[in-house]
């Protein structure tokens, strides 16, 4: 069996470095493999958060070689392991120790999204059309990849004004779920801050889901955004009429 | 002195995956101060792999589909050993359950009319189970937490139950430490929720996550709780073989419920040469007839691979102890010649993709290696059907750590709909439960401070063993003595093994600090995981029969008196485990003929359904 260095993070919020560990590879063998075996015979202490160990869970996030991945789904053969393989936790967020780093942040920031709201009196009669895009939004593992690369959290340290790709998902899910109700587009320009957004597409290229985060998500929300807040003829209507979604919604009910 | 922090509830829910969640939700809607402990993020629980779907009578997809139906399948697949009562309570309300996630905000895959679409599963008449695509469980999940913060849950994540702690015979606490400091925490609480889920990690080959120890089957049998059946195991047919690293993976039962098809090394499908003799007659007898009933003839019968999975996963077992296995010990499940590729990734996306990144393999066009890995527990801790009390005051259980339900075999897309429907259930009652407390609750503080000494004690131990080491001891033996083939000469042998991981689990040596330190939680994750595995044991010892997830090689065939009892895993008051045989309580006449009923067309004839 060949041996390969895996040269991993140790250390926790107020620092720490990169030691190097061998371990014997077999073949299918992936980075959180790796990792477990480190901990079985090496490091019994290496923090490393993980559940499903199949792409299911989204816990086990980590920068591998400097690419963000989910660390149980990225095969040896797939990476370089001729050098050290250099194994971080996801920069964007606190370490706590080691591999597992304080994702508090998302679950609190996920609070400003207003919760599902059916239309009264509903029928719940939805077409597959009408969910597929829904559906892939919820896909998400919540593995929070997204939130670690795109750079308004990740380098400008913006945490308190916008809520990043994973809410924007989570946030595209409720307003485009076709018997919601609710209206969620003040929130997304103001403490959503969707404009922060400029559609680097880094998130789209790291979810382990391949959900299609910038275009079918965001850049939808940033136009509602836009209508709603900037088009002056649409704004008028509006203003006379009520929203669009709201219109709708009260159409559906009616039909019962 | 160690130092801990105390929080006050009226009902502690452990465990937030589907059942917990859902029996949180229960009891903040009754008004209860409830607090839920996870040992993971919120999201991350074991509920999140569930792939194929919930069960659940809808009758979107077969209006003929009704709770009798559900009712005689489930005992059917159970082996008769099911608690009557809970299963009637489950499959009357499992549709609402199901229904009430959509009003939550679940986005279920639709039928052509736009309802709820329901799937076939092993052991189901009819297409039952409400999925989306192959990650149902993530639905559940998300569903259940979204509405949970809804409510305003109070979780404490990355927490871990160490021991639960009573008061005149009454559960009134908890003693936890976060995971991610390593402080402890108290929690003085009226009522307990167990939803810890299952015990898979105690073997080498299973499904489960890293979560899945057993700790609420061993609190609760710590505190005096009786546990039931723990004998039967579920090693569900299709785990992956190959490579190595992901040996026991789960590979959906939906494979097959979407035509997938089991063959061996010689091109033939097995599954027509084992269907066992209560099944006879409700099974497709030709690979023809098998295909007609894919192409939707409603006069075809079901394929033989959707048999349950203690049939499947032993007709695999036979194929490879026979020499008609895979290259890598498993079987092919094909569904690449069954159906359009498009077809496969829209409805088993993550298999797809599974298979693809992890094996290297294009499950469009090449068959799948499977093999069984261990999946669920039927057996656990015993439960009133109508409330999930316990036999001690202030506990109750709910989800795959209660046990009845399932008899000695789960169908598929039961466990899903238990979690919701019990769950629901359990939160109830205790809150209900807790709201007639009055009194003060004692928390004895002396037993608190032992408790923690010795949860510290490996960090003082540098002689002691390594706890992983400990641990891969224990789940090789139980893969080998007490797994899906078990005879009396290994059992007893594997009782000698565990006495000893039993004492050497006390003698465990960590190093590093408490802060997320996971040699630190093996070595106390291993001390419950032994109390749980010798319930297993002496539970298998005892059942001298094979039935459902027991299988024995010295008592090949089901015995009649085996299958009036369940079996009780009491501890006595030295601390030592007995098993008792209890006879399964009484079922009326009424639902004993929907039991009975020998076919579809008897069951619908005399009972109307």
């Amino acid at each position: 069996m060949p041996s390969v260095t895996f040269r991993v993070f140790r250390g926790d919020k107020n620092g720490g470095e990169l030691k190097d560990y061998t371990v014997q590879v077999e073949e299918g063998m992936v980075v959180l493999d790796a990792i477990h075996q480190i901990q079985a015979e090496q490091a019994p202490d290496l923090a490393c958060r993980w559940n499903c160990k199949a792409g299911k869970c989204g816990s086990c996030g980590a920068e591998v070689n400097g690419k963000p991945t989910l660390m149980c789904m990225t095969r040896l053969d797939t990476i370089d392991t001729s050098k050290p393989v250099v194994v971080r936790p996801m920069k964007t967020f606190p370490v706590i120790r080691d591999l597992a780093t304080d994702v508090k942040w998302n679950y609190e920031a996920n609070k400003k999204i207003k919760p599902f709201t059916p239309a009264p009196n509903t029928d719940w009669i939805m077409m597959q059309e009408d969910v597929d895009r829904v559906q892939e939004f919820r896909k998400c593992i919540e593995c929070f990849l997204c939130q670690n690369v795109c750079h308004v959290l990740r380098e400008h340290e913006e945490k308190t004004g916008f809520i990043g790709p994973r809410l924007l998902v989570r946030t595209a899910s409720l307003e485009m779920h076709p018997l919601d109700v609710e209206n969620r587009l003040e929130m997304l320009k103001n403490e959503g801050g969707i404009g922060y957004c400029n559609i680097t597409k880094c998130c789209t290229e790291v979810c382990p889901e391949h959900i299609h985060i910038t275009d079918n998500a965001i850049i939808p929300l940033k136009e509602r955004v836009v209508d709603e807040y900037y088009d002056p003829i649409l704004s008028f209507f509006r203003r006379l009429f009520g929203s669009k979604k709201r219109l709708e919604a009260a159409g559906s009910a009616a039909d019962d | 002195m160690e130092s801990y922090t105390t929080h006050d509830y009226d009902v502690l829910v452990i465990g937030a995956g589907g059942a917990g969640l859902r029996a949180a939700i229960a009891a903040i809607e009754k008004g209860a101060k409830v607090g839920v402990v996870t040992k993971s993020l919120l999201g991350k629980a074991h509920t999140v792999m569930a792939e194929g779907g919930m069960a659940a009578a809808l009758g979107n997809v077969r209006p003929e589909d009704n709770w009798k139906v559900h009712f005689r399948d489930t005992l059917k697949g159970g082996g008769m050993l099911n608690n009557w009562k809970m299963v009637m309570n489950y499959t009357k309300e499992a549709p609402e359950r199901v229904r009430e996630l959509e009003r939550w905000g679940a986005v279920f895959d639709r039928t052509p009319d736009g309802r709820i679409n329901q799937r076939n599963f092993g052991g189901h008449s009819y297409p039952r189970l409400a999925h989306v695509g192959d990650r149902t469980g993530l639905e559940l999940i998300r569903t259940l937490q979204d509405h949970a913060v809804k409510l305003g849950i109070h979780a404490h994540m990355e927490t871990t139950i160490y021991r639960l702690l009573t008061d005149a015979g009454r559960v009134v606490g908890a003693l936890g430490f976060n995971r991610q400091t390593g402080e402890f925490l108290v929690f003085r609480t009226k009522a307990v929720v167990l939803a810890t889920g299952g015990l898979g990690r105690i073997y080498q080959i299973t499904s489960n996550s890293w979560e899945c120890t057993g700790d609420g089957f061993a609190l609760a049998s710590l505190v005096g709780a009786d546990l039931i059946d723990m004998e039967f195991i579920q090693f569900h047919p299709t785990g992956m073989v190959w490579p190595p690293s992901v040996m026991g993976i789960l590979v959906t039962e939906g494979v097959r419920g979407e035509g997938g098809v089991l063959l061996n090394n010689q091109g033939k499908r097995f599954m027509f040469d084992n269907v066992p003799e209560r099944y006879r007659g409700e099974f497709a007898e030709s690979e023809e007839e098998a295909e007609r009933w894919l192409k939707g003839d409603r006069n075809a019968r079901r394929p033989p691979e959707l048999l349950t999975r203690d049939v499947v996963a032993r007709a695999i077992r036979r194929e490879v102890a026979e020499g008609r296995g895979s290259p890598h010990g498993g079987v092919f499940l094909d569904i690449a010649s069954r159906r359009p590729a498009d077809y496969i990734k829209k409805k088993l996306p993550s298999m797809y993709h599974q298979f693809m990144k992890l094996g290297n393999l294009d499950i469009t066009k090449e068959p799948m290696e499977v093999g069984p890995t261990c999946h669920y527990v039927m057996g656990g801790v015993r439960v009133d059907p109508d409330t999930q009390a316990t036999n001690v005051p202030g506990l109750y259980a709910a989800g795959e750590v209660a046990g009845g339900l399932h008899g000695a075999n789960r169908l598929g897309g039961n466990s899903l709909s238990d979690l919701i429907v019990f769950g629901n259930r359990a939160g109830a009652a205790a809150a209900e439960y807790a709201a007639q407390q009055t009194g003060s609750f004692q928390i004895d503080e002396a037993q608190v401070r032992a408790y923690i000494a010795e949860a510290l004690a490996p960090f003082h131990n540098p002689q002691g063993e390594n706890p992983f080491a400990l641990m891969k001891e224990l789940r090789s033996s139980m893969q080998k003595n007490a797994g899906i083939m078990r005879e009396e000469s290994e059992l007893k042998a594997q009782l000698e093994i565990l006495a000893s991981l039993k004492k050497r689990a006390w003698n465990t040596s960590v190093s590093g600090g408490r802060a997320y330190n996971p040699g630190w939680h093996t070595a106390l994750d291993i001390r419950l995981m032994v109390e749980i595995a010798e319930a297993v044991v002496l539970a298998a010892l005892a059942r001298k029969e094979s039935r459902g997830g027991h299988a024995r090689l010295d008592y090949p065939d089901p015995d009649p008196n085996f299958a009036r009892i369940n079996h009780v895993i009491r501890r006595a008051s030295d601390g030592s485990l007995t098993v008792v045989a209890e006879p399964l309580p009484e079922m009326p006449e009424e639902l004993r003929k929907i039991a009975e009923a020998k076919d579809l067309k008897e069951l619908s004839e005399k009972v109307g359904a």
